[in-house]
Formats: structure tokens, sequence, C-alpha cells
């Protein structure tokens, strides 16, 4: 599975604003962590500021923190904001109507079931406590 | 990393959000093994739990698991109150795997939740497994089961390289 953009960057936003609730970051800070485009960031950072997972404080010492609940918000919660994960196609696909494309629906929507299972039961709490779990584990590029 | 070896790094017990009479006694809650007298609790609790009074066989559970028999039947009491129990057993060369602890009904009481009982019971039998020289504990629980999801991911669990399927053979 691939999360948009927009996600991904919500995620890594969160996720390092949780890390250190007390803290406040800028989106440049944000941004230089990952290597991600600020410009983007801040667009992602505004929709996280009106789901109030996110508080931003203007001025000097001011910037984002993390301000929802780590135990409640789940992975899925904060895809959701940004990607229609749990909504089944609007249109029926090509051929779902012949036997063929009707079992590789089925397929595809038994696989959407374990990612949506998937992200609904990693808190942000689950999340940072158990992260350092996958430090070995990354996948090897083949490039 | 093996699964245990990734438990013994992180415990951490969950925060005391609930105020209840259960949490009055938390600090001084014990885990021990199932005796007979527990299944009318267990069977009570898990009724509570799943909807589905199962007497005979939690009985039937405690004859194949209970003292030792071939697995791991834990309960947590505090003040001699029962909170909730594990149960697991080993299981060996399913499909090529090699001996793993399968734990495989987990329950504490509604009123003791979010008090790390439920960490605490999933602590010791990875300990249990741990001490006959079991590296990897293994569960399977349904997709739409949020709330056990959520324990064992919490507990440092992860999708394993095996995967559960089914057939419908019914007519």
């Amino acid at each position: 599975m691939k999360l948009n953009k927009a996600t991904r960057f919500a995620l890594f936003s969160v996720l390092e604003l949780a890390n250190n609730p007390e803290r406040h970051l800028s989106a440049t800070d944000i941004a230089n962590k990952f290597d991600i485009s600020s410009h983007h960031l801040l667009k992602v950072l505004h929709s996280l500021v009106r789901a109030r997972l996110v508080g931003s404080v203007r001025g000097a010492g001011g910037g984002y923190r993390f301000i929802g609940n780590q135990k409640r918000i789940t992975l899925l919660d904060i895809a959701e904001i940004f990607e229609d994960i749990r909504l089944p196609p609007v249109e029926a696909e090509a051929a779902d109507d012949t036997e063929i494309g009707n079992a590789l629906s089925q397929i595809m929507h038994e696989i959407d079931e374990i990612t949506i299972a998937t992200l609904n039961s990693i808190s942000v709490e689950t999340f940072l406590k158990t992260m350092h779990f996958y430090q070995d584990d990354l996948p090897k590029s083949t490039n | 990393m093996s699964s245990l070896n990734y438990h013994n790094l992180k415990i951490e017990k969950l925060q005391k959000t609930v105020e209840s009479m259960s949490a009055k006694a938390i600090n001084n809650f014990l885990i021990r093994d199932a005796v007979t007298n527990d299944i009318s609790e267990i069977v009570k609790l898990d009724a509570q739990n799943t909807g589905l009074e199962k007497n005979e066989y939690w009985k039937a559970a405690f004859d194949r698991f209970g003292n030792g028999n071939g697995g791991f039947f834990l309960v947590a009491e505090s003040d001699q109150h029962f909170c909730g129990y594990i149960l697991g057993e080993i299981r060996a060369w399913e499909f090529g795997s090699p001996p793993c602890g399968w734990v495989f009904a987990i329950g504490v009481h509604n009123d003791a939740r979010e008090m790390g009982i439920g960490s605490k019971l999933f602590k010791s039998i990875c300990q249990h497994f741990q001490q006959v020289g079991i590296e990897k504990v293994r569960t399977m629980l349904a997709r739409s089961d949020h709330l056990n999801m959520s324990f064992f991911r919490s507990q440092g669990m992860r999708g394993g390289p095996f995967i559960q399927l089914e057939i419908n053979v019914s007519e």
C-alpha cells in the first residue's frame, strides 16, 4: 500500500510532534527533519490544526505542537483526514460484473480490509512506544 | 530480533487513567496459575466480553492447559479478587513453523481495564514461554476486534509471516 504524500507528511508531523508534546516545532523544523517540501507541509499542518490534532502558536517560541489524545488517535484517523481510506470505490471498476473481475475486486477488498485494520489498531502512543522494534527490519533498497 | 526480546525491551506500564474500586488495590495485583475455582469467574468474564457463556469450553481448556499441562493458563487477581486471565500453548511445525508460543485467549474485567493488567498477563505468559526456550509468540484474532488488535499492537506484536485463510464448507 502507498499512502499519498499529504498523508505521509501528516503522519511525520503528528508523530514527530507527539513524541514530545511540550515542544513547539516550526514547519521548517519538521520539513528539514524529513527532507520534505515546507510549502506542501504548511497546507498539511493547516488541515491538522483544523482537525484539532495539532495546535499552533504564533510568534517567537511558537510553532506547532501535538494536542490530540495519544492513546485514542490512530494512524487511520490521521490518514482519513487526507484520504478516503474507508470508502469503497465510488464507481464500479471495469469488468466488475464478470467472474474474473468480481473475484479480483474481492481479493483487493480483502487486502484493503487488512490495511484498514492494521492502521486502525496502531495508536499514536503505540507507534511511538514500539517504533524502535522496526529499526532492524527496514527493507533494503535494491537500487 | 525475536519478539520476546522486543517484549523485554519495552516493558512500560500503561498510564493509569481509570479511577475505580479496583484501582485502589491494583498496585498489589498478582499473576498466578489458574486453579479450578477460577473457572466460574473466567466463564463469567468471557461471557461479558463475548456474549457467549461457554462453561464446557473453559472446563475443557482448564483440563487441557491448566496445572502446567500442555500450556499456560494464568489469572490476575487483586486482593484475592479475580480480574483477568490469559491462556496459551506451544504449537510446533504447523506448515514449517518451529515451536512458538500461541496466545489464544485474554480477558480483563471491565472495571480493571487500562491499569496494566493485560500487559502484566501478557508479559508473564511470554516469560513462561521464554523459560521453555520459545523465541516467538503469536496470536490470531478477528480484524474487526479493535480492542484486542490495539492491545497486542501496544505490546509490540506485529504482522508475522503467516496468514490466516478459510473456506466455507457448509452446503
